[in-house]
């Protein structure tokens, strides 16, 4: 499976050239061959830019309240959007998405929430695949009690629904982002916990690994430097789907009213706190979920792509 | 068969005691001492006193964990001072709209989604394919609050006064009662005991109750409240079912056994059925046993959306007023209701597939 087949067509010389081809270039090829991942990465690409530049291309502050502005400005709370060019009257102050409760651009606090909601993702996951992947590879390599004991726990963990446990976490710590993010990672720990230990069992056994073993490698390399960059695949791909659960988890924790506190633009606590309001104010409750879904929507397309990009089993034929 | 089912639970046990500790120990982490926290801020040193005494706080912590424990074994899952009431009273009160609701959301979700899932796999490629798959992608990335608050909208306001137009919340409309179908029966169980529990659990499901009773203008009611919230509830489940039903029906279309039965020319039917369909089936009880987890975790968010005063709903208002005792009863309670589930869901597998219990 290292060599993508080429059709007749494109037998020319510089595909006959002997050029290595890294997984990587591979897998990046695959995954630009499926319209789906396509979209997936265009929408995040939307995203990683609006993250990366809203504190430019926001008209105002995320936490700013109209009445704030100087001159303050005439608008009134929950307004429907106003945009000049289709037609909302000059004289009106221009409010993409309207204004929330508090007499704040919506517009501005949505291009801030994906900061947030980008941020989120990749922080709770990371902390779960450091945390999942060590304890997994231990559990994998020395098998045993330790195997055992890591486990059991781990079963636990999935013994509950997953929300419900990430509620029952912050209940505890007490409601706030960070609480949230802690939750969430601990309740994603078994997934990667699981992947791993299933790579290491089935790795540890392969020749190369005795081979550095009989050259004096020790645990340490064995395990990290051995075994784990083999294990990756799945963990990517485990990782990739993680980050669409935790957004999602996070936002429904924001919405319940356990993470992100108020003024912070996060779109979960956004549609929570105007979730009463939604038949005098739909608009403060339809954009903040699109939002959610949408990036959501994003991570699972990559994820789903980047899953059959990788796995060697799928026979893939260029088209 | 038994023996497969005996060592199962035996292996659940294990499970069911990590539970425990957990929510044990979450239960001691809460700042503050556990009498504040159970009973609130307002609670005397006397009346904590007491109740240290009463819930062998004031011994050691392994103790404690005993105790904790035999006291679940009794049923006892301590009380809820918002209430003011035992949290199993609660919990008789409260699951059976919520296991209505994630009841009503399963079947939706099996009878739209394996269907789709079928008709996308024989039609592979085609529109119907692409479109259900599209369709599944955005489905298990809906936030599921957000569905509910949207579907409410739709139906409650911008459809309103059409035939389509639905309640946004609540079970049934101002005015409407029901009544248990065991005193329209005529059956007088006395309070407290297990049969009249029982009745009075299955008698809060307002739509098994109107059809027991017969009670039709209830039971349009009961249903029409239903459709949004068990809808909202079905989406991501549904997703999945259909994915799941999609991708196994693919590889064992694909199976030679498959070819074979073409060939010898049965007709595409019973081939599908038959044939095809029943083979995939077991991956397909794994995903149903696994969006049960998720039924539970997304009926706190409907239930708080739709105003339904379901276990999510109390969970949510538990969380709200600060009533450890409600979130750490309802948790144990509905971490073992999650167990039960995955054992009657490998059961299942068992009996579905005699490799398993062989090995």
């Amino acid at each position: 499976m290292a060599t993508i087949t080429a059709t007749p067509a494109k037998l020319d010389s510089e595909a006959l050239a002997l050029k290595s081809t890294s997984l990587w270039q591979i897998t990046w090829h695959r995954l630009f061959r499926r319209k789906s991942s396509i979209v997936g990465m265009i929408i995040l690409a939307i995203l990683v830019t609006i993250a990366l530049t809203a504190q430019w291309i926001a008209p105002y502050s995320p936490t700013l309240s109209m009445l704030d502005v100087n001159p303050p400005q005439n608008v009134q709370k929950r307004s429907s959007p106003c945009i000049h060019l289709l037609g909302c009257p000059q004289d009106q102050p221009q409010h993409i998405m309207g204004t929330d409760g508090n007499l704040r651009d919506e517009f501005s606090r949505m291009l801030y929430g994906a900061r947030l909601s980008l941020m989120i993702g990749l922080s709770t996951v990371t902390f779960a695949i450091i945390i999942g992947t060590v304890l997994g590879a231990l559990a994998g390599y020395f098998g045993g009690w330790i195997d055992n004991l890591i486990m059991r726990v781990m079963d636990v963990l999935l013994a509950f629904p997953s929300l419900l446990l990430a509620i029952a976490i912050v209940t505890v710590l007490g409601p706030g982002l960070i609480n949230a993010l802690l939750a969430i990672g601990i309740v994603s720990i078994p997934a990667y916990a699981r992947v791993m230990r299933a790579s290491v069992l089935s790795i540890r056994e392969m020749d190369f690994v005795s081979a550095t073993r009989s050259l004096g490698g020790n645990t340490y390399e064995i395990l990290f430097k051995c075994i784990l960059p083999n294990a990756l695949t799945p963990l990517i791909v485990q990782g990739t789907l993680g980050i669409a659960t935790a957004i999602l988890d996070a936002a429904a924790l924001s919405f319940l009213g356990l993470g992100a506190q108020p003024p912070t633009p996060e779109w979960g606590s956004m549609l929570g706190a105007e979730r009463n309001q939604v038949f005098t104010a739909p608009h403060l409750v339809f954009y903040p979920g699109l939002a959610i879904m949408l990036t959501v929507l994003s991570f699972n397309l990559i994820g789903d792509g980047l899953r059959d990009a990788l796995d060697p089993r799928l026979v893939h034929v260029s088209s | 068969m038994t023996t497969y089912i005996l060592r199962r639970l035996l292996l659940s046990i294990p499970v069911l005691f990590g539970i425990l500790f957990a929510t044990f120990t979450l239960a001691r982490l809460i700042p503050g001492d556990p009498c504040r926290a159970m009973l609130g801020e307002k609670a005397t040193n006397v009346v904590c006193d007491e109740f240290n005494h009463r819930h062998g706080l004031d011994k050691p912590i392994p103790i404690q964990f005993g105790v904790y424990v035999n006291e679940i074994a009794h049923g006892d899952f301590g009380n809820s001072f918002r209430y003011s009431k035992p949290i199993t009273e609660l919990l008789m009160e409260r699951l059976p709209i919520t296991v209505e609701l994630s009841f009503a959301a399963l079947l939706i979700s099996i009878f739209i989604g394996i269907p789709l899932g079928v008709i996308s796999a024989v039609r592979h490629n085609s529109w119907v394919d692409v479109v259900t798959m599209m369709w599944a992608n955005v489905g298990v990335s809906m936030p599921v609050f957000w569905l509910g608050l949207m579907l409410a909208y739709i139906f409650a306001l911008a459809l309103k006064d059409t035939p389509f137009q639905l309640p946004p919340s609540g079970r049934l409309s101002p005015g409407l009662i029901t009544i248990p179908f065991f005193e329209t029966w005529g059956l007088e169980p006395t309070k407290g005991t297990f049969i009249y529990n029982i009745s009075d659990f299955f008698s809060r499901m307002n739509i098994l109750n109107a059809v027991l009773t017969g009670n039709w203008v209830v039971f349009k009611d009961a249903f029409t409240h239903l459709i949004l919230p068990a809808f909202a509830l079905s989406t991501i489940p549904m997703a999945l079912i259909a994915r799941m039903t999609r991708s196994a029906m693919l590889e064992v279309l694909g199976q030679d056994y498959i070819r074979t039965a073409r060939a010898k020319g049965l007709d595409r039917r019973s081939v599908i059925f038959k044939h095809a369909f029943r083979n995939a089936l077991l991956p397909l009880a794994t995903v149903i046993g696994l969006s049960l987890g998720g039924l539970l975790g997304g009926a706190v968010l409907t239930e708080t959306v739709f105003n339904l005063s379901g276990v999510g709903r109390i969970l949510y208002d538990g969380i709200t007023a600060r009533d450890y005792g409600i979130v750490q009863g309802f948790t144990v309670v509905i971490a073992m209701f999650f167990v039960l589930l995955n054992l009657i869901v490998d059961v299942s597998y068992a009996y579905l597939d005699p490799r398993i219990r062989l090995n």
